[in-house]
């Protein structure tokens, strides 16, 4: 134990005295987070709509009240006419235009029926369809409110619940996708980096040939990546709560213990990279190659799995941020307990289960 | 008793299968000082890790403390100290940090074996605190010694110690295996350094992984068998040209200031005029006295 614990220690001398290996340990979750909450955004927030107002009477001011006071659009009054509009959207300010055609008022008290034209800029085809729904439920609204009073036989008004997250916030979808993609790096990365040096630097030679058992090298360098990486989850997490505003919606305890399995599934993946590598470059390599490249494909969190071929989506199966996607997302956001995510917890222990066994069963206790 | 047995150790690396050790044999007594010497490439290393359990024999036996270097290799490895020709220690981590580690690894404390390491500790402990990394060669050296001596080991191997030390520090170090002798620690120590063979109480000369000799120092310098002649000119090329041009040539070659040279029939004065005659001038001839080196040499050819 006094050795184990002594191997520990001088692994955190390790890390503490490299200031590269600290910047990524501590700067990246931070940065990631920062970067994805902010900048990254798929929300359709302040967008300039431009409206070309051909009735400029009731019903249409009314409308354009209702758009204009809703904080996803910034309503440009113009009175361009049709012709112009396509040269507007060449500038690329403009997300969309609405048309309201003559007699707009005039067409909906007579006629019970009016039109207004939506155009959008659907080079971009996530924000023109975003922004379309948008426009359509705000007309749908407005609709409902100048009905209130009338009857009207036959009408099935459908009634949507954004469920979870009924603000549509985008950071919903993305710290539990940062949390998988910085715990599997840190993870992963650095234990295999961390042991490969050994080999590299000539210290497994004396290690090996000495009472301590090859075992718990691994162990005493996975250990205090594991800690590190705790220490990482309860910073995203404060950030997410305090700085992104989304809270936690399920059992903090459950979030952490599933953490801790992922993380301790990625030190199992680290250990096996350190173990077929002997240079710090190709553990590097692959475990960047092989972990965060199919972490970004196939955990769900920046492309929907089932929009997928088969193929890939059985492939994604065996990416453990997959899973781990799943569980935070769904504590995190769904407030969901241990009771409906059983299935994906045990699917995780089943990888780290495997992962360390091939890993003890492949570790060299010799050289070559 | 016998620290070390090595019977017909054989090593081959890769699909090759080329032979880096070549049926080697020899035995170490306990308290023994013990070199093998050879150029780079000899086997010296491959020999020493199998010694260390790190590689495993393709051939051959071979026993440390009385414990097979195959089956029960982990009592070996808690009783060997080991020193790489690599200097492996942790560059990150200061002195006094790596002396911790090694010895809370090996069970033990600083305290509890200082005496071991005291003479050599002494001389770096102004720097315990300087990282591992920012040290001079000697001093890497010294601390390595230290960290493989913490754990009081019954055997010390050392592969290569004085590869790319300066020579105060090589003559320093070598001070300190003879004080480690006087502690009953069987030392096993690789060089490629022929000046340092004479240190070491039984030699083990080496080449292309086959012993060639195994002797004390002395014995193998006794057992030269011709007439070593000194030979001095004012061109050292020429010289070594003519010389091998003679006719009753064995051995030449550049041996510092001087050309070592054996002969079938070793006549100083007609040598001396045969190569006044060849043009060289300022000629010495005399006997030399045979080193590690020149029995070396002779083995080779």
């Amino acid at each position: 134990m006094k050795q184990f614990l002594a191997f520990v220690r001088k692994e955190f001398y390790h890390v503490l005295r490299d200031r590269r290996t600290l910047l990524i340990l501590f700067g990246m979750p931070i940065a990631q987070i920062l970067i994805f909450g902010f900048a990254l955004t798929n929300e359709v927030k302040d967008s300039e709509i431009l409206v070309v107002d051909y009735a400029k009477d009731n019903a249409s001011q009314e409308l354009l009240t209702k758009i204009g006071s809703s904080r996803y659009f910034n309503i440009r009054q113009a009175a361009f006419t049709h012709k112009e509009i396509l040269g507007t959207f060449q500038k690329g300010k403009i997300k969309a235009v609405v048309v309201f055609p003559a007699n707009f008022n005039g067409d909906l008290l007579h006629h019970n029926k009016a039109q207004i034209q939506i155009i959008t800029d659907a080079s971009d085809v996530n924000t023109a369809n975003m922004i379309t729904n948008y426009l359509s439920s705000i007309v749908m609204d407005y609709q409902n409110q100048i009905n209130q009073n009338l009857e009207i036989p036959y009408r099935i008004t459908p009634e949507v619940r954004m469920l979870y997250n009924p603000q549509l916030k985008g950071a919903h979808g993305f710290v539990p996708g940062v949390m998988a993609l910085v715990l599997l790096l840190v993870s992963v990365m650095m234990t295999a980096i961390s042991i490969v040096r050994e080999k590299e630097t000539g210290t497994m030679e004396i290690l090996l040939v000495s009472p301590f058992k090859p075992v718990l090298v691994i162990f005493a360098k996975a250990f205090p990546y594991l800690a590190l990486s705790l220490v990482n989850v309860v910073a995203i997490l404060l950030l997410s709560v305090f700085v992104l505003d989304l809270p936690v919606k399920g059992s903090v305890a459950l979030l952490f213990a599933e953490s801790t399995l992922f993380i301790i599934t990625c030190l199992a993946l680290g250990i096996f990279i350190s173990i077929k590598t002997d240079t710090q470059q190709i553990a590097m390599l692959i475990s960047l190659m092989g972990m965060l490249l199919p972490t970004m494909m196939f955990s769900g969190f920046l492309f929907p799995i089932e929009n997928m071929p088969v193929p890939l989506q059985i492939i994604s199966n065996i990416v453990p941020s997959k899973w781990f996607y799943i569980i935070v997302k769904s504590i995190m956001i769904k407030g969901l307990g241990i009771a409906s995510l059983w299935k994906e917890t045990l699917i995780l222990l089943g990888m780290t289960v495997f992962l360390l066994l091939v890993s003890l069963k492949s570790f060299k206790i010799r050289l070559q | 008793m016998e620290a070390v047995v090595v019977k017909n150790l054989v090593k081959t690396y890769g699909k090759e299968k080329t032979v880096a050790v070549d049926d080697v044999s020899f035995s170490v007594s306990r308290g023994e000082l013990f070199g093998l010497i050879g150029p780079d490439g000899a086997g010296k290393t491959s020999i020493f890790r199998m010694l260390t359990t790190l590689l495993l024999p393709d051939g051959g036996s071979a026993s440390v403390d009385g414990h097979d270097i195959v089956k029960d290799f982990r009592q070996i490895r808690s009783s060997v100290g080991y020193m790489p020709g690599k200097f492996s220690l942790y560059q990150d981590l200061t002195i006094e940090e790596n002396l911790h580690f090694f010895a809370t690894v090996f069970g033990t404390t600083i305290e509890e074996n200082y005496h071991l390491i005291k003479d050599i500790y002494v001389q770096i402990e102004p720097f315990k605190n300087r990282r591992a990394g920012k040290l001079s060669g000697g001093m890497k050296q010294k601390l390595a010694l230290c960290c493989a001596l913490i754990h009081k080991p019954t055997t010390l191997f050392l592969d290569e110690p004085t590869t790319g030390v300066d020579p105060v520090s090589r003559k320093e170090f070598w001070e300190m295996l003879a004080r480690l002798k006087e502690q009953n620690i069987t030392i096993l120590v690789s060089t490629p350094y022929m000046d340092e063979a004479s240190l070491c109480d039984r030699i083990a000369l080496i080449q292309g992984g086959k012993i060639l000799s195994i002797d004390t120092p002395q014995n193998i310098i006794n057992a030269y068998p011709d007439r070593l002649l000194a030979i001095k000119a004012n061109e050292m090329y020429r010289l070594l040209k003519v010389l091998e041009g003679h006719p009753d040539i064995l051995n030449s070659y550049a041996f510092g200031e001087y050309a070592h040279a054996t002969f079938r029939d070793a006549d100083t004065h007609a040598l001396q005029a045969y190569l006044r005659e060849h043009g060289l001038t300022d000629v010495e001839v005399k006997d030399a006295e045979v080193t590690i080196e020149d029995s070396f040499i002779k083995l080779l050819h």
